[in-house]
This record gives C-alpha cells, sequence and structure tokens, in this order.
C-alpha cells in the first residue's frame, strides 16, 4: 500500500468517495428541502426568522468558520512545518474572544440582518451601507476565492481527475448544489447544513485523534518523536520557525498574519451574520460559547493529526502527493483507516468546502439585497418580496462568480487566500465596528474614511507584495513591481484603518447624531427596540 | 486593541429635562427607522441610573479582559517569533515550552469564556431584565 500510494498520488477508492460524498448532499438536500418552507419574508430568508437556540447557532458558527483551510491547511501546515502550523489553530481559537466580549451580543441586538444595519445605525444611511456593502462582497469574494480553489486540489486528490478541464467541472458542480442550498433553503436550510458538516467534521477528527493518541501509547512525547524522525525538517518542526523564521522580514510576516488572524474572525460579515439567527443577545452569547467549545476540540485535535501525518505518512509522501500539504489529512486517514475512512474524510472535506460557501453566498447576497437594493436603491421602501427575489438572483449570480473564479484560482494557496480574507476583514470592519459601538463622538465621515481607508490599504499592499510579483510562487510571473515586502498586510492596514477612522471623526465638522447614538447605546446592550 | 477605542462617554446625569437636539439634522439622510411612533423613550432610558450602572459595569469589564488576552496572545506570538531558544527549552521528553504555551492559549481561551458567561449571568442579564421591564418590553 506505502509504495503504490508514494508512487501513484492516487489513493483510495474515487468510487466510493464519490458515493459517501453523493450521500452527504442528497441527505443535506432532503433536509434543507424539508426544513425550508417557503422563506417569504426577509426574516426567514435572512435569519431564518431568529428562530435558531444558541447551541444550534453554536455549532453553526463553527461550521461557518472551520473552512477547508483549517481542516485540510492546518493539518497539512503542522504535518509539513510543524509548529508554525499550529500558531494558526492558536490565532483562529483566540479570535473568537473577540467575538464573545466585543461583538456578538452588541450586534445581535443593534443589527437585523447585514453588517450595514449595524455600521449605519446612526449614520448616513446610504453612503455607509454603500461602503459595508463593498466590504462584504470583496472579503465574501476572496473568502469564496479560497474555498473553491481547495476544492480543485481535493477534487485532484480524491476522486483522480487530474486534468484542468475535469476539475473545472467537478468545481461547477460543487458550485451548483451550494446555490441549490441556497436558493431552497435559504439562512435555515444553510444553517441546518451547516450543523450537519460540523458534526461529522467534529467526530471524524476527534476520532482520528483518539486512534492516534492510542496507537501512540497516550504518549504526546512519542508522538512528536516520530513526528520529527519521518519529517524532512527533523525536529526544528517542534520548534517555532520552521517556516517563519529564516529571515527577519518572514518574522515580521508572520506577526502580520497572527494579528490578522485574532482581528479578523470578528470582521468576517458571514460569521456576523449568524449572530442575527438567534432570539435575543443571551443566546447569541451562548452560540459564541459553543463555538468556542467545538472549536477548542477542533483546533486542539489537528496539532495530533498534523503531527500524526507527519509520523505516519512522513513528509516526503505528503509533499508528493497532488495536492500537496492540503493531502497530509486525507494520507493520513487512509494510512489509518484505508479506503472506507478516506472515503469519509473525503466527503467531509467537500461538504466542508460547500458548507462555508453557501454560508458566504447568502451572505453577499443579503448584503447586496438588504444594503444595496432595498436601502440604496429603493431607500428602505422594498417590499420583502422583491427583497428576497433580489437575494436570491445575487445568490445566483455571485455563485456564477464563485465558480469562474474557483476555476481561475484552481492551484493557488488555500491558506494564504483565507489569511488575505481574515486581513481584509480586520481592516475594514473590525475598526469601525468598535467605534460606532463605543465612541460617541465616531460619525459618517470616521465610518467611510475607516472602511475605505483599510479595504484601500488592504489591497493596495497585496497588489505590490510579493503574493503579486517578485516571488517564485506569485500569481503573476516575470514582471517584479512588488514594493512591499510582506505578503500579509495586517500589520500596517490593521493599525491605518484605526488611524483613518479616528481621523476622518476628528477632522470632519459634521456632528455625531447624538440621539440616535443613545438609541444605538441603550439597543446594543439591551436589545430594546429590536 | 481595545487601547485604540477611546473612553467611554460619561454618564449624562444632568437635570431631568432632555437636553436640546444638538445635531444638526441637516447631513442626515434617512434615520433607520424613521416612523416608529410611540417606540421607547431612549433618550430617557439612556439618562437612567440603571442604564449608566449597566454600560460602566459592562465596559470595565470587557475592556480589560480584551487588553488582557491580546497582550497575552502578542506576548506569545512575539515569543515564538523572537525567542526561539526559549520556546524550544524541553520540558518533558519532547514537549517543549513553545507547546505547553500553545496549549495554555487554549486553556486560557476556554478559561476566559467561562469566565464571562458567569460574570455575564450574575452581573449583567437580571439588569437588562430590569430596564427592559422598566421601559415596558416583555423580555421574553
Amino acid at each position: 500500500m506505502r509504495t503504490l500510494a508514494a508512487a501513484d498520488s492516487q489513493v483510495g477508492d474515487p468510487v466510493l468517495n464519490t458515493v459517501v460524498f453523493a450521500a452527504f448532499v442528497v441527505i443535506t438536500l432532503y433536509i434543507v428541502y424539508r426544513v425550508s418552507g417557503r422563506n417569504s419574508s426577509t426574516s426567514d430568508y435572512y435569519a431564518a426568522g431568529g428562530r435558531f437556540t444558541g447551541v444550534q447557532n453554536g455549532i453553526a458558527l463553527s461550521g461557518d468558520f472551520l473552512s477547508a483551510a483549517s481542516f485540510l491547511g492546518i493539518a497539512g501546515a503542522i504535518a509539513i512545518n510543524g509548529y508554525d502550523g499550529f500558531l494558526y489553530s492558536i490565532g483562529f481559537l483566540v479570535a473568537w474572544l473577540v467575538n464573545l466580549l466585543l461583538i456578538a451580543e452588541l450586534v445581535r441586538n443593534t443589527g437585523r440582518f447585514t453588517m450595514g444595519d449595524v455600521l449605519a445605525y446612526r449614520m448616513r444611511q446610504r453612503p455607509v451601507r454603500a461602503a459595508a456593502a463593498t466590504s462584504t462582497l470583496v472579503i465574501s469574494f476572496f473568502y469564496m476565492l479560497a474555498q473553491m480553489a481547495g476544492a480543485g486540489a481535493v477534487v485532484a486528490l480524491l476522486l483522480n481527475v487530474q486534468g484542468k478541464g475535469g476539475q473545472a467541472l467537478v468545481i461547477a458542480v460543487v458550485g451548483l448544489i451550494m446555490i441549490f442550498y441556497v436558493l431552497v433553503g435559504g439562512m435555515k436550510g444553510t444553517t441546518w447544513v451547516q450543523i450537519i458538516k460540523a458534526a461529522i467534521l467534529i467526530l471524524t477528527v476527534v476520532l482520528m485523534t483518539v486512534f492516534l493518541i492510542g496507537k501512540f501509547g497516550f504518549s504526546i512525547s512519542a508522538l512528536l518523536d516520530q513526528a520529527a524522525a519521518n519529517n524532512a525538517k527533523g525536529t526544528a518542526v517542534l520548534e517555532p520557525g520552521a517556516q517563519y523564521g529564516k529571515t527577519q522580514v518572514s518574522t515580521l510576516d508572520f506577526i502580520s498574519l497572527s494579528l490578522a488572524l485574532i482581528l479578523g474572525a470578528a470582521g468576517l460579515p458571514h460569521v456576523l451574520m449568524r449572530f442575527y439567527t438567534v432570539p435575543n443577545a443571551r443566546e447569541a452569547r451562548r452560540s459564541v460559547v459553543w463555538a468556542v467549545g467545538t472549536m477548542s476540540v477542533f483546533y486542539g485535535a489537528t496539532l495530533i493529526i498534523g503531527y500524526g501525518a507527519s509520523a505516519l505518512v512522513g513528509s516526503e509522501r505528503i509533499l508528493g502527493a497532488t495536492g500537496g500539504s492540503n493531502a497530509a489529512a486525507p494520507l493520513l486517514a487512509f494510512e489509518i483507516g484505508g479506503t472506507v475512512l478516506l472515503g469519509i474524510v473525503a466527503a467531509v472535506a467537500f461538504a466542508t468546502i460547500l458548507a462555508v460557501v453557501a454560508g458566504l453566498t447568502i451572505t453577499a447576497s443579503a448584503s447586496f439585497a438588504h444594503d444595496v437594493y432595498a436601502n440604496i436603491f429603493r431607500k428602505g421602501n422594498a417590499d420583502a418580496a422583491s427583497e428576497v427575489r433580489v437575494a436570491r438572483q445575487t445568490a445566483v449570480v455571485i455563485g456564477v462568480l464563485a465558480i469562474i473564479g474557483g476555476i481561475l484560482a484552481n492551484g493557488q494557496n488555500v491558506a494564504f487566500l483565507v489569511a488575505l480574507a481574515f486581513a481584509f476583514a480586520a481592516s475594514a470592519n473590525l475598526s469601525t465596528l468598535l467605534y460606532s459601538l463605543f465612541w460617541k463622538r465616531f460619525n459618517t465621515t470616521g465610518t467611510l474614511w475607516g472602511m475605505y481607508g483599510g479595504l484601500g490599504s488592504c489591497l493596495l499592499l497585496v497588489f505590490f507584495s510579493p503574493v503579486m510579483s517578485g516571488a517564485p510562487t506569485s500569481i503573476v510571473s516575470g514582471v517584479d513591481f512588488h514594493l512591499f515586502p510582506l505578503a500579509n498586510p495586517g500589520i500596517v492596514s490593521i493599525p491605518v484603518s484605526f488611524l483613518c477612522g479616528y481621523l476622518g471623526t476628528i477632522l470632519s465638522k459634521e456632528p455625531a447624531d447624538a440621539a440616535k447614538q443613545k438609541e444605538m447605546e441603550v439597543r446594543s446592550l439591551t436589545g430594546i427596540g429590536r | 486593541m481595545t487601547e485604540v477605542v477611546p473612553p467611554p462617554a460619561r454618564p449624562n446625569r444632568g437635570p431631568t429635562m432632555a437636553r436640546p437636539a444638538q445635531a444638526t439634522f441637516g447631513g442626515i439622510d434617512t434615520p433607520t427607522d424613521r416612523g416608529r411612533v410611540g417606540g421607547p423613550d431612549f433618550a430617557a432610558i439612556h439618562r437612567g441610573a440603571e442604564f449608566t450602572a449597566l454600560r460602566s459595569r459592562f465596559r470595565r469589564f470587557v475592556f480589560p479582559v480584551s487588553a488582557l488576552f491580546f497582550v497575552w496572545y502578542l506576548t506569545y506570538v512575539l515569543l515564538a517569533a523572537y525567542a526561539k531558544g526559549f520556546m524550544s527549552l524541553r520540558l518533558f521528553g519532547s514537549v517543549n515550552v513553545g507547546l505547553v504555551m500553545g496549549l495554555a492559549q487554549f486553556a486560557s481561551t476556554i478559561g476566559i469564556t467561562a469566565w464571562y458567561l458567569r460574570w455575564a449571568r450574575k452581573n449583567i442579564d437580571p439588569q437588562v431584565a430590569a430596564i427592559r421591564a422598566a421601559a415596558g418590553v416583555d423580555a421574553r
């Protein structure tokens, strides 16, 4: 088996993998169909009528958050680079404290459907909603691109579809299923997809972890020794710096990435929108508590799975496989559970991508229909039926764009794209959310400066970074126009957005709307008026 | 990052008369829910002693705790970036300081979550319920 898998990157049985995945799709489609009802009101379509419990929403939150980058990406990063991959896990988890303490309850009390509801609450509606929709669409697009690009890599490995044309076809099929979920299920159906997916994902990683710990005689030390022994980098994988410690610049890049991870989660529009699906602030708090619980288990397990993959599969075989480091978790599954476990892990990976893309699509379509169509084009006078119709049409357009983008981005680095989406979220949204919730003087100009300043500096820095040009892994090859040394812009763009929001407020002559500010403060803390 | 957020507004305990609207509304297009007639009197609730107490109590907890975990996380990240020797010290077997500190980040995250849950249940929820009841909105 070992030599077979090493010689030929194909492992497992593509037919079995497809069957398990198809079973997941059929079961979830049936559930989506059964629970969805009519979804005719905006509240039903965007926020499931606010009727999910904190526990359900908490599991769905982890479903939305644990993307392909978390599962395949982190396991692979730990398997190859060891400790530096583990730092992703920590950043992704600690980030939830920002949501818990500063964001979740206040956002749930203040807004109704989108991030724009909160940001525009006491500001001039049209410019702020336009800015909020812009940043929601940009962030969702980057995040979605990452997921769809990941789909291509997974397909290549698990279904043995090697040609670019065949992979494009599979990406298109995944995209179409996702569009169907969103159209039929609305937020309610999408939430159930997240819950099912999160449950299967966590069950799978826990079982693999328990098996691995048992296999090494309940000794973490033995697991670590074996992992180091089978890794080309040796014991360096047990210490920080194997990936980021090479130069001063790469160390700085690592700090920038860490900042983006911890500050980005609270600005992700699809996470913020989940807080509207519960009936009150206490349930929003419980959601985050449950999300933290399930994700602690998950990210703890990725550590064992990552080192386990290094120990049992070995770094060279992982890197030699189709899909590279993303293949670590599937290869480990094959190693310990044969074709059946590989089939399950394959299905889980697909389900993860499918569910996260569905969550992003409904968020982006809600932002366009609610912020842009209903509140900007129709000035708040759109009827519910036409707003939902626009949201559905937008979902189809976004879905098609995601398919095209995914086909084009096929082969790009998944973890990098996700980290970039986090940097965008931390830069464009977090500063303005915090200011508008906690700073009395904050005004429309400050909001616009903060959002566009953060978003703009992020885009600019990425464009002139080694990500675009000047490095072997760059998107554009042949020309070198890179001016900014870091791959992740967070360390510059996050402070820039806070500074822009502050300066915009201080320098503009326009006073904040005092009455609405008081209303927002009361509403955010007590939920009165929601 | 909470250091960047300016300190909360001082509670407005002025005379009981509602202050005249100081904002000029010329620049404001459409407030979010204009036309809500007979809604709760937000200005009055905002002035109330219960609300100002709730707000300062909430902020006195979440701002310092946010600063705490942020600084703790940053310390960890900087150690991982610049104190490789320290992080590589072996504690038992092949388990080193870095791994234990990483797991300590997990533990502190779970701990702060549990702490906040208990604290909010005891200090926030009853006060919110009281303010809601006084304002005449059903606490559900």
